[in-house]
């Protein structure tokens, strides 16, 4: 680079990040709003059930059901309401008071250890089948707690088809919130990179300083160059913040090489950078820049990346579609490296995606910005 | 004898929905070196698009531009390095300051460090801008934005400078200053600099004026050459029976005249031909007439060759048939030390004046001096900080419908709906004035009929040339027949045709008693005004009729000063007192 070039380039740079620190919106969505979303997600939003209002039918009260509610009564995960029929309890659960009932019949304790399958029913609300299917997969892991310790204390082996063994992996607590704060990075480093980027350049159009900057001497690649330096640095600076907030405000474990996160995430902040300008090249006014940015980049960052939503039980079409969303790599690269540590095969193949989608997308951008105002 | 410019036989056409337009049409001249060439011509002459051509933004259907050597089509990079472009609406970094936007422009020209500190010492002198480095661009004023845009053009002194409108909307202080600093530039360093404008005086201070019009070369001359045809075709008419409006009126329905503007204390008529024995016949013998004959300026020129000559068979005089009877010192609006702070910033300061029945009453200032803000508060849609006010008896702002049907707006945006045709557009309005039926019906036809819309009835209002735009803006607001207008800055950006259009319909109105309230920043239509304030940062400079604000200007050396020079005299006045 000729040395005008280098000054139109630091000119630019500088120009660049005197709006950025000028302007509250820029700040806000690389440092307030990964804040806000952390607690969102950190606090707000769970995917574990955890205190299910579930209603108890208890027919004929002794030791033994007694006992087994004292075991609903013990657990996290649900918090019982008790109930003479089982009327009361299905209007109950019709007006959602309740999400589940566990139904004590009269004959409870004489069929306990005759007929251990068939001594208690279970009724759940099944509206949202994931809390229904939880629902359901607690009361049978409470029940099976209790009656194997009721076989335990009084001496006898209790008959199983099967014992399940079962042992989560890299979650050990199964708590949804370390595999939710890493997603949220990804996040906002789509929202720094593709929406913060094409709202600032289709300002340059609507403000009109796109013509008069046309006309100097600079040069396509510098005008790129200027507007990608400044967010690039912008999103790995929030990068760090977020990466600090997760695992001391939140805990989160990190498995994984702090400098293979770096490599991963500038990786990722190109792509966005570049599907940023790309947006910008098309939408040249700030409303429908901002509605492109939503719809392409956050809304399928959010919906389709995985992060919340599992892939693979999408239908095979949106399956297809999720390949081509950047933020699909980037939260399996952060959710290995956060909770499972450096899985070279996890991080290479989806480093590759990541690296085939910003090939893509640069060309497309060098192609299309023009210094014209056709 | 090598030419900055040289433009040959280019064309250029844009889609505009279904229409193809052209706007460029084998377009041919070359530019003097050293020198001001002024572009004029009225909207959609294709102004900006030749300006945007020549630093190689566009693409050329067909055609040779050569600028400083180079061919502006294959090498538009090498162009845009040695020109200097400042677009229409400059663009500034609003949330910088002036400094920082100048130190960009430095780095993106390529001026080198040890030379700035010498170069922004001559810019800011020659700008005035010294005091305001620290200040963001965006707080700056019009005229101080205008001026800091041309610095920035400026910083590495370019071979060719090209100017789109700099001077639109830019106070006449201002404006003599921005003049002053591009013949500074011109003499000093020898550039070449193509200006393109809306106002006609700036014609006559361009060495040479190309006039386009619907994408052809009309003339390129000097700007003397335009006017000499009309030589001995000039007059000034006076009478002491009719006031200028009315004798305006009469003068410009006559055959035989094509052009009759107010000016001064009479109308400057532009003949046909130089007998003017032919159109006093046909005046009323009960008047008596006093003719002098004047020097042509560039406009009777332009407005000679660009009118339409079948304007004349329009009758303007509306639908209105207010009786005149009513006494006319009956004031309709009332204002009495209005003020209006946002914040800290007082828009509005201390403002009283009263408008009678049938006037027309003036706001003049530039951008930011509180027009808007005055007539926002007139109209009932902001709330005053302390003073009274009365429009009809009320206050509108808690007036009853009934009372708000009487007054008509035009707001200074165009208002429509641009996705709506002409006539759903006066339908919709009509029914939101109260027209149903017959009435609607009535008013709707006489709308198409009276501002010539029937050609376009079935095109949407967003692709309307701009001069139908503001038609359609004044019909819907007079649909309902109002007996009090407020037109805020309805001229601006619209060419010299349509002004005087505009104006020749404002007179009819007022003339059938009609009460008219308008703000301008185009300081000759102060003279259609019966009385006129002139504001400036928010608070009145001087009240009275034309002449008499001209008169406060009268010096010896000018003995007959235009309203412009009144204003730059009031301002100066004001700058003198607060020193």
């Amino acid at each position: 680079m000729t040395t005008a070039g280098r000054q139109r380039l630091a000119g630019l740079i500088r120009k660049e990040s005197l709006q950025i620190m000028r302007d509250p919106s820029s700040i806000a969505i690389a440092f307030v709003l990964p804040v806000v979303l952390l607690f969102l997600f950190g606090y707000g939003v769970s995917l574990d059930a955890r205190n299910i209002p579930i209603g108890i039918v208890v027919e004929q009260p002794d030791a033994s059901t007694q006992s087994l509610s004292g075991s609903f009564e013990k657990s996290d995960y649900f918090s019982p309401f008790y109930f003479q029929t089982i009327q009361q309890a299905e209007r109950a659960l019709e007006q959602r008071d309740i999400d589940g009932i566990v139904w004590l019949k009269n004959d409870f304790a004489r069929k306990l250890f005759s007929q251990p399958d068939a001594v208690i029913a279970v009724r759940v609300n099944g509206v949202n089948s994931n809390q229904a299917n939880l629902t359901l997969g607690y009361i049978r892991g409470t029940w099976l707690a209790w009656i194997t310790h009721q076989a335990e204390a009084r001496g006898t082996k209790l008959e199983m088809p099967i014992q399940l063994e079962h042992r989560v992996w890299f979650n050990p607590a199964v708590d949804s919130r370390f595999f939710l704060v890493p997603g949220v990075v990804a996040i906002i480093m789509t929202l720094i990179g593709t929406l913060l980027t094409a709202l600032v350049v289709a300002r340059e159009w609507d403000r009109g300083t796109m013509e008069a900057l046309f006309v100097t001497p600079l040069r396509n690649h510098e005008f790129i160059a200027g507007k990608l330096i400044p967010y690039f640095v912008l999103g790995i600076t929030s990068l760090f913040v977020n990466f600090l907030l997760a695992i001391w405000l939140f805990k989160v474990p990190f498995e994984g090489s702090l400098w293979l996160l770096l490599l991963t995430g500038s990786l990722y902040m190109l792509v966005s950078l570049a599907v940023g300008l790309l947006i910008s090249v098309v939408a040249k006014n700030q409303f429908v820049a901002g509605q492109i940015a939503i719809i392409t980049g956050f809304l399928p960052a959010f919906i389709l990346s995985g992060f919340i939503f599992d892939i693979n039980s999408m239908p095979a079409a949106i399956q297809l579609i999720t390949h081509i969303v950047p933020a699909r790599y980037f939260v399996a690269i952060l959710q290995t490296l956060f909770l499972a540590g450096d899985i070279w095969p996890v991080i290479l193949a989806n480093t590759g995606a990541l690296l085939i989608l910003l090939a893509v997308f640069s060309w497309l951008v060098a192609k299309k910005t023009r210094k014209s105002l056709e | 004898m090598i030419f900055p410019v040289e433009v040959s036989q280019i064309s250029k056409a844009f889609q505009a929905g279904e229409v193809q337009v052209q706007a460029l049409d084998q377009v041919s001249f070359k530019l003097m070196p050293g020198q001001v060439t002024g572009l004029i011509g009225p909207d959609g002459a294709g102004k900006t698009t030749l300006m945007r051509l020549l630093c190689g933004l566009l693409s050329i259907d067909e055609g040779e531009i050569t600028v400083l050597g180079l061919d502006a089509a294959k090498q538009p990079e090498s162009v845009q390095s040695r020109v200097s472009y400042m677009p229409q609406r400059f663009g500034l970094y609003e949330d910088l300051t002036a400094q920082e936007n100048l130190d960009l422009y430095a780095d993106l020209k390529g001026l080198a460090v040890e030379d700035r500190l010498e170069r922004y010492k001559t810019l800011m002198h020659l700008t005035g801008l010294s005091p305001f480095t620290k200040r963001l661009a965006g707080k700056l004023s019009g005229g101080m934005k205008q001026k800091l845009g041309l610095a920035c053009a400026l910083v590495v002194p370019p071979e060719l400078l090209l100017l789109d409108e700099p001077t639109v909307g830019v106070d006449p202080v201002s404006r003599r200053e921005l003049w002053q600093i591009v013949y500074n530039q011109v003499e000093q360093a020898g550039m070449t600099v193509l200006l393109s404008t809306a106002y006609l005086d700036e014609a006559e201070r361009c060495a040479e004026v190309i006039l386009l019009h619907e994408g052809k070369v009309i003339n390129h001359a000097p700007p003397k050459h335009f006017s000499e045809p009309l030589q001995g075709r000039t007059w000034l008419f006076e009478s002491d029976q009719l006031t200028p409006r009315q004798l305006q009126l009469k003068l410009s329905l006559l055959s035989g005249v094509i052009d009759a503007l107010i000016a001064n204390q009479g109308v400057r008529v532009v003949s046909e031909s130089t007998e003017i024995e032919s159109i006093l016949t046909a005046v009323d013998p009960a008047i008596k007439l006093q003719i002098k004959a004047v020097q042509p300026i560039f406009e009777d020129a332009f407005i000679s060759l660009l009118k339409k000559r079948d304007d004349h068979s329009v009758n303007y005089s509306g639908s209105h048939q207010l009786s005149k009877s009513v006494s006319s010192a009956e004031e309709v609006i009332k204002v009495e030390k209005l003020e209006r702070r946002f914040g800290d910033f007082i828009a509005v300061n201390d403002v009283s004046f009263s408008v009678k029945r049938g006037e027309i009453f003036g706001l003049l200032g530039a951008n930011g001096a509180g027009k808007s803000t005055t007539f926002r508060m007139l109209c009932g849609l902001l709330p005053l900080s302390s003073g009274q006010l009365s429009v009809a008896g009320v206050d509108l702002r808690h007036a009853s419908d009934k009372a708000r049907q009487k007054i008509g707006y035009m707001a200074q945006k165009f208002s429509l709906y641009g996705n709506l045709t002409v006539i759903q557009n006066l339908h919709f309005y009509a029914s939101c004035y109260g027209l149903f039926k017959k009435r609607k019906q009535e008013q709707v036809e006489w709308a198409l009929e009276a501002f010539e819309l029937s050609d376009y009835r079935d095109s949407n209002a967003k692709d309307l040339p701009l001069g139908y735009k503001q038609r359609l803006s004044f019909a819907v607001a007079l649909m309902h027949e109002p007996e009090i207008l407020f037109l805020d800055e309805p001229t601006s950006g619209v060419d010299p045709l349509a002004r005087r259009e505009f104006w020749a319909r404002t007179n009819a109105l007022a003339e059938s008693g009609v009460t008219v309230l308008v703000t301008t920043h185009f300081m000759d239509e102060a003279n259609y005004c019966d009385r006129l304030i002139i504001m400036a940062s928010g608070q009145v400079l001087a009240q009275g009729t034309p002449l008499q604000l001209k008169q406060l200007a009268q010096k010896e050396a000018q003995p007959l000063p235009t309203m412009e020079e009144a204003f730059i005299y009031l301002i100066e006045q004001q700058t003198d007192q607060s020193a």
